[in-house]
């Protein structure tokens, strides 16, 4: 690849068309297994359920959200996604590794804003992610990639708006990433 | 042995987690390899200078999609048996739109930032943190959103429900689609690099 010439320092990735055949073929493996497709924030709604069930247990049985991913006879964290997205943890580790981007901890951010201000925006993104992710049965993985690939009219859907939205607002927040 | 596996039993669940854990690993590392474990990587996708994500996952639903309608038509997989995603109309198309404005805040969704933490992005665990507080708190409005949650359920439906097309047909208008964003998105990013010069393309 004539990219590797040129940027023989920077991280290499793999082709993103292979990626994609490979995550394809992943997401087809899932189903034929398990009958669903991959997902991601599921495990850490099942995280806040734990932590809320720990804290407050009469509250959490109380709250008709919480209490729908309770069961008396094991943990919310005992959970296919819970350790699927342990998964997903190790796997970014081994290819980190693999690839040599596995460094000490640091932030990454455009040259045009500080550290702070990405942080900020990270995690304001994060908590707006993790709200319309409840709303939306699931966020980029579960319900764009796995409802679209398995002929969810919702997946499509949240799969269109989703982009669309990111496409339609990015004007606004150009000068966080450009 | 015709798929899938687990919901007929085949596979029985002591299995479970341990396969949840290597989809999971794999997963990962496709994530990774691909460049997802940078959110500047990523949000490149809104503002045209790098492609990778629309590369990806739109190669991945379209393999996915076109092996799934393979795997049927060879009988290898009871399609009845296969979890679709229910459509709740309004609370889904107000997630996108949720879930579309963290995107381009965050850079990340939420597969894409734990492989980032594994690597050691400090950013991605505040935007998994980010993640826990923000369904905390939809957690606890639920009482007084449940209605609305819970509004336009039309059940699990496929697009071939709704819209009235075929799989296949549906697929194939896909993959057309798909074929002409590669190609279109490719120029563009040619375009949008010439000009951009502080971002490193790796």
């Amino acid at each position: 690849m004539s990219a590797d010439k040129t940027m023989r320092q920077g991280p290499r990735y793999i082709n993103p068309y292979f990626g994609g055949v490979l995550l394809g073929l992943l997401l087809l493996l899932t189903m034929f297994i398990t009958g669903r497709g991959l997902g991601a924030s599921g495990a850490v709604k099942s995280a806040v359920v734990t932590t809320m069930d720990k804290i407050s247990p009469v509250h959490a049985e109380h709250n008709i959200y919480y209490s729908k991913f309770l069961s008396s006879n094991h943990s919310p964290m005992f959970n296919w996604l819970v350790f699927e997205s342990l998964g997903i943890f190790f796997g970014g580790l081994l290819s980190g590794a693999l690839y040599g981007r596995l460094k000490k901890p640091r932030i990454e951010h455009s040259p045009k804003i500080s550290g702070k201000t990405r942080l900020w925006a990270a995690g304001i993104g994060g908590v707006l992610f993790g709200v319309g992710s409840q709303f939306g049965r699931g966020c980029s993985s579960g319900a764009a990639l796995s409802g679209t690939a398995s002929f969810s009219f919702g997946g499509f859907l949240v799969m269109m708006l989703l982009f669309g939205t990111g496409y339609v607002l990015a004007y606004f927040f150009k000068k966080l990433w450009i | 042995m015709m798929g899938p596996l687990i919901p007929q039993g085949i596979i029985t669940g002591e299995w479970d987690f341990v396969i949840a854990l290597l989809l999971g690993i794999a997963f990962g590392f496709i994530l990774e390899a691909s460049g997802f474990s940078s959110s500047r990587n990523i949000a490149g996708v809104f503002y045209g200078y790098n492609f990778v994500v629309l590369r990806v996952f739109l190669t991945a639903v379209l393999v996915a999609m076109i092996g799934l309608l393979y795997f049927d038509y060879m009988g290898w997989i009871e399609m009845d048996l296969v979890y679709v995603l229910p459509t709740y109309l309004r609370s889904m198309v107000v997630g996108s739109f949720i879930m579309g404005l963290g995107f381009v805040l965050g850079g990340f969704c939420p597969g894409t930032s734990y492989t980032a933490i594994a690597i050691g992005k400090i950013d991605a665990l505040v935007f998994t943190g980010g993640l826990f507080l923000g369904i905390f708190l939809f957690s606890e409005a639920f009482p007084w959103i449940s209605g609305f949650y819970y509004s336009d359920n039309l059940g699990n439906v496929t697009v071939n429900e709704v819209l009235g097309i075929s799989n296949e047909l549906f697929t194939f208008i896909l993959v057309v689609m798909g074929l002409v964003a590669f190609w279109g998105t490719w120029l563009i990013e040619k375009r949008v690099r010439k000009t951009n010069k502080h971002y490193k393309f790796e």
